[in-house]
């Protein structure tokens, strides 16, 4: 089934480049509580990685540790070999100042579990807004872009709405829009499907399956173990802020090797 | 559920058998029959409310009481007031009223939203210097600070700009700077200031931290994510409030009076003590003036609201305008039926 409109459908790879994500020796703690415990995490170009795990492992706040919206205490993060967040200098690691971070997101793409679209402004608006504000296109051609996009997530007749006048799906193929507008080498999904009515869930898969099919980098955080299944070509098993096994999804769903995992796939599914 | 005391009452319907006795069961067995044989689209008969009817009569009364106490007493000399109503005397005091008022509100608006942002701010500095102001000022009375300011030339005789206790790079002679309007809207602004800080905080408090977040995930520059993002969205709490306080401040523009500036309630003050037997509708003209002024801004305040409203409902609420066109239209649609038939 595929939502989208072929008339519109612009080849993915075409205005994106994928690019690989490294996380090395990442730890993060609230104080006593640690949240990652030493996470490292190879996702190679175009690959498209599954983490699947139960409430509280650490799934979310390691994608979050991703686009540096937390900051890890130790280790990083590097996107196509450039860190995020931080700098090399004389062999130490340095913060980097909030304008580079800030630049530097516009590289990732994020999805947010609760869409997260802006209320006050219109579908459109929503979608043109950070490539006009970053300076890296004028608004018209941010706009004729939006609609590029919106007809892809099959909502070119939305684009005058406003965000609460849509379902949940809907809002959240925006919400995916909005994150293609910068043109990211990699997508953040952060439980993408949880806010949903279930006969909505099928509608936000099938666009992020299409943007899967299209060679973007993509690392999805998801209860949707079917999902996993079918689109991922790596899953990733997390518990307790480690990761506890990842290999392709025959190894990792069908022959788990981890008793934990054996546990929580006797659960889900 | 089943029973031979109801057989004819539908499952759903049935009383609750261990909560009725049986003599009411066979009651409600009855009664649910009735409506069973009832068509099923039956209109529902509206609750009589008398208690509604006798308050409202009773509050028409009281109403119409104070509205001929008003007309006959020939105490309020309504003459006398409208002498007075449009005098220049009068009218020269109102402008200056919106005068210190305007500069006052946009001042204070403006300080406000500095204070709320340093109090908001990741410094520690910043954030305790916001704190103390809004705590300085919220303390001092109004009437205080403008009788200060009022004597403030007699205490720094300049102003300069320099490192303190060092080299000054620029100064100025104060009782030059220092007019008595100077002093006023100076006075109101610090004491508005206080009050939109926390007005304009709360406002900013109240947008969702996913916005934040959102915005901060777009790479979106800072100062586009305060002005088009968050902002917008917090006016949506602050208009309301920040009018209220509007209001509070067109009303204590009534204390530049004692800065010897002769506004709406100096100049009302002013003419009474020449003219003894007219301050009563001398008064009456300040209070129609400021009840004026008081509904300019809350009509103003319905459409600024409406429109920050956008987005945040999925259909916006009709302006009374719209909602009397539609009354109308309706009105008419039901004479022309009933004069047709």
């Amino acid at each position: 089934m595929s939502i989208l409109k072929p008339e519109l459908d612009i080849p993915l790879d075409a205005d994106t480049a994928a690019v690989a994500v490294e996380v090395r020796g990442v730890h993060k703690w609230y104080g006593g509580h640690r949240v990652l415990d030493g996470i490292d995490l190879t996702v190679s170009p175009g690959e498209v990685t599954a983490i699947i795990g139960p409430s509280g492992s650490g799934k979310s706040t390691l994608l979050r540790v991703i686009n540096h919206l937390e900051q890890p205490q130790l280790g990083h993060v590097s996107l196509g070999g450039e860190p995020i967040g931080v700098r090399w200098h004389r062999g130490r690691l340095r913060e980097l100042s909030e304008r580079q971070i800030l630049a530097q997101r516009g590289r990732i793409g994020f999805v947010f579990q609760n869409f997260n679209l802006f209320p006050h402004l219109t579908v459109l608006d929503n979608v043109a807004a950070a490539p006009v504000a970053t300076g890296q296109l004028r608004k018209p051609d941010a706009q004729q872009l939006a609609r590029t996009l919106l007809g892809r997530v099959g909502l070119g007749e939305k684009a005058n709405a406003y965000p609460r006048q849509l379902s949940g799906g809907q809002q959240q193929r925006v919400a995916i829009a909005r994150a293609l507008a910068l043109r990211p080498g990699v997508i953040l999904f952060d439980e993408p499907t949880s806010a949903l009515d279930p006969e909505l869930v099928g509608e936000v898969l099938a666009v992020i399956k299409d943007l899967a099919a299209g060679g973007t980098t993509l690392v999805i955080v998801t209860h949707e173990i079917g999902f996993a299944r079918e689109v991922a070509d790596r899953v990733v098993f997390m518990d307790g802020g480690r990761i506890l096994e990842q290999g392709t999804p025959s190894e990792v769903l069908d022959h788990p090797q981890h008793p934990r995992t054996r546990e929580f796939l006797s659960r889900v599914l | 559920m089943s029973d031979s005391l109801a057989p004819a009452v539908p499952p759903d319907t049935a009383p609750r058998r261990d909560a009725d006795p049986p003599g009411r069961l066979a009651a409600a067995q009855a009664a649910a029959t009735h409506a069973a044989d009832a068509p099923s689209t039956q209109r529902v008969i509206p609750l009589r409310r008398p208690g509604r009817w006798i308050a409202s009569a009773v509050a028409l009364v009281l109403l119409a009481q104070v509205v001929h106490g008003l007309a006959t007493n020939p105490f309020y000399q309504w003459d006398r007031f409208q002498y007075w109503f449009a005098r220049p005397v009068i009218t020269d005091g109102l402008a200056i009223t919106l005068e210190v008022a305007a500069y006052s509100a946009v001042l204070g608006l403006a300080g406000g939203v500095v204070l709320a942002l340093a109090r908001l701010s990741r410094s520690p500095v910043l954030r305790a210097t916001s704190w103390v102001y809004v705590w300085l000022f919220r303390s001092v009375p109004l009437i205080v600070v403008l009788l200060f300011l009022y004597n403030f030339s007699a205490l720094y005789r300049t102003l300069s700009l320099g490192v303190p206790f060092g080299p000054a790079f620029w100064h100025v002679d104060e009782s030059k700077l220092a007019t008595d309007m100077v002093i006023a809207v100076v006075g109101l602004s610090l004491n508005e200031a206080a009050y939109a800080a926390e007005v304009v905080r709360a406002g900013i408090l109240s947008v969702d931290q996913g916005q934040h977040e959102a915005a901060a995930a777009l790479g979106l520059p800072r100062r586009y994510q305060f002005t088009r993002i968050v902002f917008p969205q917090a006016l949506r709490a602050i208009v309301p409030s920040y009018v209220n306080q509007l209001i509070g401040l067109v009303k204590s523009t009534s204390l530049v009076f004692y800065v010897s500036l002769l506004d709406l309630f100096g100049s009302v003050q002013s003419m009474g003590s020449t003219y003894p037997g007219d301050i009563v509708p001398l008064l009456l003209v300040a209070t129609v003036w400021y009840v004026i002024l008081t509904s300019v801004i809350s009509v103003v305040q319905f459409y600024v609201e409406r429109h920050y409203a956008r987005g945040a409902l999925r259909t916006l609420p009709p302006t009374p305008l719209q909602r009397l066109r539609t009354t109308l239209t309706a009105l008419i649609a039901r004479i022309r039926k009933e004069t047709a038939s």
